[in-house]
């Protein structure tokens, strides 16, 4: 498949599936072109709705749609999805359990030079604590492409967060995403990496690194933060040491304070979080901005090295 | 007061600043920076009370870029003021710069407001001049939107709000160049009529050609004689006015001209 962003994964997924299942609809804030669901406009014109700059409307548009039996796949940006709309997700989308898709692209840090106004770091927080809701966070091309499919079988609500940069493969074409799994794609010992999105190729980076000082990390991907996979974080945490969460997330109420709440139930370990550390991001490169706020792979091998 | 000479030789300053800026950074939004331009000159250099010595305080004049986007306009008038040095422009978008893709008032002096995300700032203006009652001072607030912009429905909470507490001390400008990310505003969704819109809020409603200086000067002088209403000024603008391969071009919202097309675009600013 190449290096490709997972919005890109998901405008080509959801341009087939608008096809296959009659369904859907899709709906989207003036950020058709960035968003990539202007793929499925292309195809389908006919069920999609460009809503306008006005996303908390669309949220609840996105609900009556759902209470009328359809399939709503709803796009903007993670910060204006989530962020703008909060309220309308939550009391019109996922107190009466509709089938709304929250896709928000663009999410974290990486969105780059427009800076902190548009680089959500809080979504994966917000859209967690809201009951009902299952929040997913794909690593790769592949893997957004079997999200993509796989929620429109799951009944209610959803959110689903991409990114705006291109991503390396982690995954061959006969994966398949599950719902509360996550994945070991390389099995160690004594330290764990637990990693959700753009996160993994960074993990997997830092394993190399760290191999050839003799340290070998399990890593883990964790697409699925909620539900969680309890049953694989509880084996990890009785097997290793210590285990460090990943995510292009603030350090509070993301996959580090999931992963946490699984582990002071099940089994106490001790834990660190690469994570952004309670601070806003600001404009520039996506990889000079991995770096200066500790997110890219040399920051996970320090941070190994410092736990080991 | 500035002649209105000055004003399209300091507007063509700024418009050739804002090309280089988003140039230099690769990424940036030229069409809605360029299409107010001729508006916020006269706004800083005829209307309100700023300059370098008062820009870090707020016992003046403020203003409250809605359209956070714009931010290359806000930057290269700052430059053209001397509250910024134009060298800083240079560091648009970069990491480690004060000048962020979107207006951080922490960083500026002269940036009143932080924002970017839209629909939010005519109601921080709305705060200030409310805030600006409460102190019993004359200072005006002055506050631009977008027409895509205002699809947002906070938009309209605030012209209610601004109306319903008589705030004559308030102006809106909206930049109706017609386009928003998508296409045309009227295709993507459709928000005119703003007149009547407004109007109906009870407004003190002014319809002009945002590229002549003639009606800016009158509209804003209307705007500060009309009492116990708030005005807003509808502008008619090109979005991407001055550079002819981005004028009324929605393409040019977001994307940055390569160095040949930026120096295509000076070439054409100068009138060369
Ligand atoms: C709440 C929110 N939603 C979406 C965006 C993304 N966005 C940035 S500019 C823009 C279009 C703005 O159109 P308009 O207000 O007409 O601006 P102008 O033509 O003056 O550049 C959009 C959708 C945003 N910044 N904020
Ligand atoms: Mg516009």
């Amino acid at each position: 498949m190449g290096k490709i962003a997972t919005r890109e994964a998901y405008g080509n997924a959801l341009a087939k599936l608008i096809v296959e299942n009659e369904n859907i609809v899709v709906l989207d804030a003036d950020l058709t072109k960035s968003t990539k669901t202007n793929e499925a406009k292309k195809v389908c014109p006919q069920r999609h709705f460009n809503m306008g700059i006005a996303e908390g409307n669309m949220m609840s548009v996105a609900a009556g749609l759902a209470a009328s039996n359809k399939i709503v796949y709803a796009s903007s940006f993670a910060m204006f999805a989530t962020g703008r709309a909060f309220e309308q997700v939550r009391n019109s989308i996922c107190y009466p359990h509709l089938n709304v898709k929250i896709c928000g692209t663009h999410a974290g840090i990486t969105v780059g030079e427009d800076g902190a106004s548009h680089q959500s770091v809080e979504d994966i927080a917000i859209m967690r604590a809201i009951p009902n809701m299952k929040v997913i966070v794909p690593c790769d091309g592949k893997e957004t492409e079997e999200v993509i499919r796989a929620i429109a079988e799951i009944d209610g609500p959803c959110y689903v967060r991409l990114g705006r940069s291109a991503v390396e493969d982690v995954h061959h074409e006969n994966y398949h995403f599950k719902l509360g799994k996550g994945e070991v794609l390389h099995e160690g010992s004594k330290v764990a990496l637990i990693a959700t999105g753009m996160m993994v190729q960074e993990c997997l980076k830092a394993v190399e690194i760290l191999n050839k000082e003799g340290i070998d990390p399990t890593v883990i991907n964790m697409p699925s933060i909620k539900p969680i996979d309890e049953e694989l974080i509880e084996r990890v945490a009785k097997s290793h040491d210590v285990i460090i969460t990943c995510e292009e997330h603030n350090m509070i109420g993301g996959l580090g304070s999931a992963v946490a709440e699984v582990v002071v139930k099940k089994c106490p370990v001790k834990m660190d979080m690469v994570a952004m550390k309670d601070t806003f991001g600001e404009s520039g490169k996506p990889n000079e901005l991995l770096h200066k706020y500790g997110l890219d792979s040399e920051a996970i091998v320090k941070k190994v090295r410092k736990n080991i | 007061m500035i002649t209105k000479e000055k004003c399209i030789m300091h507007a063509t300053n700024i418009r050739m600043n804002i090309v280089k800026m988003v140039s230099a950074a690769s990424s940036g939004h030229p069409g809605g920076s360029l299409s107010a331009a001729d508006i916020l000159t006269w706004l800083y250099f005829n209307e309100m009370d700023i300059d370098k010595d008062n820009a870090g305080g707020i016992d003046r004049d403020r203003f409250v870029l809605s359209k956070g986007h714009a931010s290359p306009l806000l930057y290269a008038v700052l430059a053209e003021k001397g509250i910024i040095e134009e060298k800083e422009l240079s560091t648009f978008r970069k990491i480690d710069s004060k000048l962020q893709g979107h207006p951080n008032m922490n960083y500026v002096k002269g940036v009143d407001m932080s924002t970017g995300s839209l629909g939010q700032g005519l109601s921080t203006a709305v705060g200030m001049a409310l805030a600006n009652k409460l102190d019993e001072n004359n200072h005006r607030i002055y506050c631009l939107i977008g027409d895509g912009e205002s699809e947002e429905g906070q938009i309209w909470e605030a012209t209610m709000a601004a109306a319903h507490y008589k705030l004559d001390n308030l102006c809106a400008i909206v930049d109706f160049n017609g386009l928003q990310i998508d296409g045309n505003i009227t295709d993507v969704m459709n928000p005119t009529p703003f007149d009547k819109k407004f109007e109906a809020f009870n407004w003190n409603v002014i319809t002009i050609d945002g590229h002549d200086f003639d009606q800016i000067e009158q509209a804003f002088a209307q705007a500060k004689q009309c009492k116990g209403k708030p005005t807003v000024i509808i502008a008619h603008t090109i979005k991407g006015k001055g550079v002819s391969y981005m004028e009324n071009n929605a393409a040019w919202h977001g994307s940055a001209p390569n160095e040949q097309q930026c120096e295509q675009a000076l070439k054409e600013l100068k009138g060369e």
